[in-house]
């Protein structure tokens, strides 16, 4: 029972209920960085760590926020662990860190934060939350991280760093700057609702052809 | 990032070649949602500006006099949300007192800011390129009307084109996007008139 749902939720947030492409959440603080495929790495792993713990911790505490005040002790909570991970980072990967900026800070403000714990960890168990934080995070981070591929490889010509293009190649300069972030996005959602779509036509009609063959 | 920029200059710069949502991408969730309809989103752009002035100015304020003094940097993203959370508390009040009217069209608006990533944007920026008091004014006020310039141009666009022919995937979010990414090409263009950052 407690194996199927944790798979339910799994399906749920890394497909069926992606956070970027289909609920359209937490697009803000990453994007800017997609240029660069370890930054994005570091920023996403940022994003579901804070997701993850800050449900967990949420959801343990459900039972003791009075609900006229329990946006300002989300908000709170996730900050406490978004600073932790600004302390992190500047301790252990201060060039990173500094090519991050603002961005870190702003995870407080990602609305996946919010929406998990407000859709999912409200109404449940913590470990479950913790779960439900995790894949949403991962969910996030395999669009994110796809997308900055494709950006750094022809923006720079390089993956995390390191050339991989021939010498020959023409860098493509817009891949550098923001528009090609928000076509890229629209890509990967044109994708994702094509795909799902089509799966949904497609057992409808064998749900209708079972139903004939009755 | 030379902290001695005319705040006038940034105040353009900040709506035109560096603007908060198309070039750094702050501020979207709302963005999306909210642009299907130009009233709407006319109300949220103008909020947006008021609170962002306000709280960048009374964010540099609690800044440089009580943070920096008592070196409580660590703290800094904490009190920055309580002071937006705070300021966007006040002056829903002060607007239902003052103005009916006005709370009729911008009121409604105001508790979606408070998560907007904008305004905490605005004042990470401010923190991180070190701005003094007035630049901090000029980027917050500058920010927030090229947010609302921004929403107003998308509102239009989206009204338009809603009855055009899309491809069924592409619908909704989708056609969305790729119009903010011709905007932000758009946008480009106006980067070599001010030469900030």
């Amino acid at each position: 029972m407690m194996k199927s749902k944790a798979y339910a939720v799994l399906k749920d947030n890394l497909w069926t209920n992606n956070p970027i492409f289909i609920q359209i959440l937490g697009i803000c603080s990453t994007l800017a960085v997609t240029n660069n495929l370890s930054n994005t790495m570091i920023m996403t792993l940022g994003v579901t760590f804070a997701t993850a713990l800050s449900s967990l911790t949420l959801s343990a505490m459900k039972g003791l926020i009075p609900r006229k005040v329990r946006m300002i002790i989300q908000v709170v909570v996730m900050s406490f662990y978004v600073i932790l991970l600004d302390i992190l980072l500047r301790a252990y990967l201060p060039d990173v860190s500094r090519q991050l900026g603002p961005y870190v800070g702003l995870i407080i403000t990602n609305c996946i934060l919010m929406g998990r714990a407000e859709a999912f960890a409200q109404a449940n168990k913590p470990l479950l939350s913790f779960w439900d934080g995790l894949t949403s995070g991962l969910g996030y981070m395999s669009v994110l991280m796809a997308i900055a591929v494709v950006r750094e490889l022809l923006g720079f010509g390089t993956l995390f760093g390191i050339r991989v293009m021939p010498e020959a190649f023409v860098t493509w300069t817009i891949m550098i700057m923001a528009p090609s972030a928000f076509f890229l996005v629209a890509m990967v959602m044109w994708w994702a609702k094509t795909l799902q779509a089509r799966r949904v036509a497609a057992a409808a009609t064998t749900v209708a052809s079972k139903e004939a063959k009755k | 990032m030379t902290p001695l920029i005319n705040p006038v200059t940034l105040f353009f710069a900040s709506i035109f070649t560096s603007n908060i949502l198309l070039s750094n991408f702050l501020g979207m969730c709302s963005f999306i949602s909210i642009s299907k309809d130009w009233k709407s989103s006319f109300g949220l752009g103008m909020a947006v500006t008021v609170v962002m002035t306000i709280t960048t100015a009374i964010s540099w304020i609690i800044l440089y006099f009580i943070i920096t003094p008592l070196g409580l940097e660590y703290l800094s993203f904490i009190v920055f949300i309580v002071v937006i959370a705070a300021v966007v508390q006040i002056l829903e009040m002060v607007i239902d007192r003052a103005s009916p009217a006005l709370y009729m069209s911008l009121g409604i608006f105001l508790p979606l800011i408070t998560v907007n990533c904008a305004i905490l944007g605005a004042i990470l920026f401010m923190q991180i390129r070190s701005y003094g008091f007035m630049q901090s004014v000029a980027f917050g006020a500058g920010s927030g009307a090229g947010w609302w310039l921004a929403i107003m141009l998308l509102a239009a666009i989206r009204e338009r084109t809603e009855k055009n022919p899309v491809p069924a995937g592409l619908k909704g979010p989708g056609i969305t996007m790729i119009t903010i990414g011709f905007m932000a090409m758009a946008f480009i263009g106006f980067s070599g008139m001010i030469a900030v950052q």
